[in-house]
């Protein structure tokens, strides 16, 4: 059915034997910054890039390493140290899937990192904003290249750490104190999917490491264990990466830094579902089973829910996010699709990474000119005042909607065909996403960038700085060329094949193909839409009511509310019950019983009436029934 | 022989306790106190004499030395109760209560 996977080969010395240092770096940069807090303020954010750019020096050296080796033996395993032991030592994984992580991660996140110091440079705690995003990248690192599920559930637990210290990282607003938990609250029930996933795994088959797993299980098999544990690590999947259901949490993870929405929220973080999936793929995703199927319902489900949320979105980021929902969907649609999809879906989640930073940082280049307003309603006309970050943000805008030889266009290609071969149903679904981004995505573009201006009188827009604008186009780059390059000739899939495996036939890709066609028909039908609605016409400033769909758009297709009332009330209900018992029930009986006793003590108490003739005759009466009852049982 | 003194002693004790109850006045239920405890002094003496050994009649001489410090203190105690509230009256001293 499918190659084999490559066999893990053991590994000393070189970059790849000291891969470690990358995770080092950025976490000797976060634990610097966190320690000597106040004393680094002048020069901690360019520690914080330093770290960051240290560690994707290691991770492109490592890449040209690993390349050195024969493809068979691309897959380095690095022993660290015993974890635990007798169960689980400490190693890292450098192989062709991990290492297109780490260079994502390292590359994407020095780029926002140089952004983050012109964005965040007016706010006082900047050197702490730098201390959380060197944490994450060292915790998103340990995720990608540990070699067992326990160093990638560490790295897991790290990034949903520092995504909730960055998201509330203005914690003096209220609304991100609340986004910032909900996030974390939510990513719980995903991890305790991924836990119990971790639990079954170690008690059937007694090993953690993929290499111990990779020894046991023959490509293909599947059984009822296999099925649980692959829902299970979906459900983990689904809340790191906001897919459905547990997708509530990212919409209002927008609350925090815009440069943490691009690295986190959008480029790498949520991506580790698809990881996750990638990784166990060959484990518990084989092609055609169950497991592998729900993941790509999932993905299909999501990825139209996050188009829709996305038409009716006024906040840029929130537009944004939705469109990030949209994406993850594809890609797990993609990886739901065995070794043929992988490539594609790993491939999309790079060029994403790509386009998607580019934009969301974009978005912040113009909240950081127009005041940090979010509302696209009161943008309008600003490609005039900001040229270079309108040129970059609209390379990214031809990018996602699939504008025929940019990056979109060939990964997201490549998945809906896969798609439409595999699961016909799903890939027609994927291609009405598409034609749906092609609106979302004008929208914004005609909203923010085009028509009259619609700015209040003391918003002054102006072109960022250069700390700025560079990583915009460098991104904006990789957003053109990026996809061509891996998915023609089939780059990324070979690359990746010693790793995730490969497909029985390897895919052409088909410039005028049916779906692909379709698809872009579709997407221009969108832009078109969109033009007529924004483009055209004159937007109001003040939200317009909207129909009852549009409503149902910008409620989030009414996540939210589902939760509140399946989840929340309940629970809510649930404490009251457990309140009003402890109030009656527990404290009832505490306080009865002290309420019993001081009141027949009261009425005791009487008797002490201070007449010392009525105590001493108590005391005469007392011997005498005691004289009296001794004399009866003749003890004297 | 032996009957005549605990007859003696349980009239003694009897009256004594009679006393404690009825009367009102400190200084006579003090007496009558007293009154009680050579009573028993008197059983034990009897007693004393009549198994034939001391023990008893230490026990009379504890009761005493006893008795002596109690009329100390509480002598002391209803001289200062009566210039404070102008009474000897121990049913006029029922501060102490519930």
């Amino acid at each position: 059915m499918e190659s084999q996977i490559a066999e893990i080969v053991q590994h000393t010395g070189g970059v790849i034997g000291n891969a470690w240092l990358m995770i080092a770096f950025p976490l000797v940069g976060a634990f610097i910054l966190l320690v000597f807090n106040r004393f680094t303020d002048r020069w901690g954010h360019l520690l914080g890039v330093a770290m960051s750019l240290a560690s994707f020096v290691v991770a492109v050296l490592a890449f040209f390493e690993l390349l050195g080796f024969g493809e068979e033996e691309r897959r380095r395993a690095v022993h660290l140290y015993e974890f635990i032991p007798g169960m689980v030592d400490m190693g890292l994984l450098i192989d062709p899937l991990s290492i297109c992580f780490a260079l994502l991660i390292t590359g994407v996140g020095s780029l926002i990192h140089i952004y983050s110091i012109g964005y965040m440079a007016h706010d006082e705690h900047r050197r702490r904003f730098f201390s959380y995003l060197n944490l994450f990248v060292a915790a998103m690192l340990l995720l990608v290249l540990a070699d067992n599920y326990v160093g990638l559930f560490i790295g897991w637990e790290g990034v949903g750490l520092a995504s909730y210290l960055l998201i509330g990282f203005w914690q003096f607003k209220p609304s991100a104190a609340t986004a910032a938990k909900k996030a974390f609250v939510v990513n719980r029930v995903g991890d305790f999917g991924l836990l119990v996933g971790m639990f079954i795994i170690w008690t059937t088959f007694g090993t953690l490491t993929f290499q111990g797993l990779g020894e046991q299980i023959t490509p293909g098999q599947t059984n009822g264990t296999m099925l649980a544990i692959g829902l299970l690590l979906l459900l983990g999947a689904c809340g790191k990466s906001a897919q459905l259901p547990l997708q509530s949490w990212l919409l209002d993870a927008m609350e925090g830094p815009t440069p943490v929405s691009a690295l986190i929220h959008a480029a790498t973080m949520v991506t580790a579902g698809v990881y996750l999936v990638v990784r166990s793929g060959a484990f518990f995703f084989p092609e055609g089973s169950g497991a592998a199927l729900a993941v790509a319902i999932v993905g299909a489900a999501t990825l139209l829910a996050g188009a829709i949320i996305g038409c009716a979105k006024d906040d840029i980021k929130k537009g944004l996010a939705g469109s990030t929902m949209s994406q993850i969907g594809y890609m797990m649609l993609g990886a739901g699709l065995g070794p043929a999809g992988y490539a594609f879906a790993i491939g999309h989640l790079i060029t994403h990474g790509f386009f998607k930073a580019d934009m969301f940082l974009g978005a912040g280049s113009v909240m950081h000119g127009m005041n940090d307003e979010v509302d696209m309603r009161k943008y309008g006309g600003l490609r005039k005042y900001m040229p270079i970050t309108f040129a970059t943000f609209f390379i990214g805008y031809l990018a996602i909607i699939g504008f025929p030889l940019l990056s979109g266009y060939f990964t997201k290609d490549g998945i809906i065909e896969t798609a439409v071969h595999h699961q016909p149903v799903l890939g027609w679904l994927a291609v009405l996403g598409a034609g749906i981004t092609g609106f979302y995505m004008s929208r914004m573009i005609f909203m923010t960038f085009f028509g009259e201006k619609r700015w209040a009188d003391d918003a002054h827009p102006h072109e960022s700085p250069a700390v700025m604008t560079v990583p915009l186009m460098i991104l904006s780059l990789g957003s053109i060329v990026l996809g061509g390059y891996l998915i023609l000739s089939n780059r990324l899939l070979l690359f990746l094949a010693p790793a995730v495996g490969r497909p029985e036939a390897l895919p052409e890709f088909h410039f005028t193909s049916t779906p692909g066609l379709a698809t872009l028909a579709l997407v221009a039908v969108g832009a078109i839409i969109a033009w007529m609605k924004y483009g055209r016409v004159e937007v109001p400033s003040v939200q317009p009511r909207g129909s009852f769909l549009t409503t149902f758009a910008r409620r989030d297709l009414y996540g939210d509310a589902l939760n509140e009332s399946l989840f929340m009330r309940p629970g809510q209900w649930l404490t009251r019950i457990a309140v009003f018992f402890d109030n009656r029930g527990i404290d009832g009986l505490v306080n009865g019983l002290a309420a019993g006793i001081g009141g027949s003590s009261g009425r005791l108490r009487r008797l002490q009436t201070g007449f010392a003739r009525t105590y001493a005759l108590s005391i005469f009466i007392g011997a005498a029934l005691l004289t009296g009852a001794l004399l009866l049982v003749g003890n004297i | 022989m032996t009957t005549h003194y605990l007859v003696l002693s349980g009239l003694l004790f009897a009256i004594g306790a009679f006393g404690v109850l009825i009367r009102r006045n400190a200084i006579v239920v003090f007496m009558c106190v007293e009154l009680m405890l050579n009573a028993c002094n008197l059983a034990f003496v009897t007693f004393s004499r009549q198994v034939g050994n001391l023990e008893g009649q230490i026990i009379a001489f504890f009761v005493m030395v006893v008795a002596a410090a109690e009329v100390v203190v509480g002598l002391a105690i209803i001289v200062t109760i009566f210039r404070t509230r102008r009474s000897a009256s121990v049913d006029d001293a029922n501060l102490l209560k519930y």
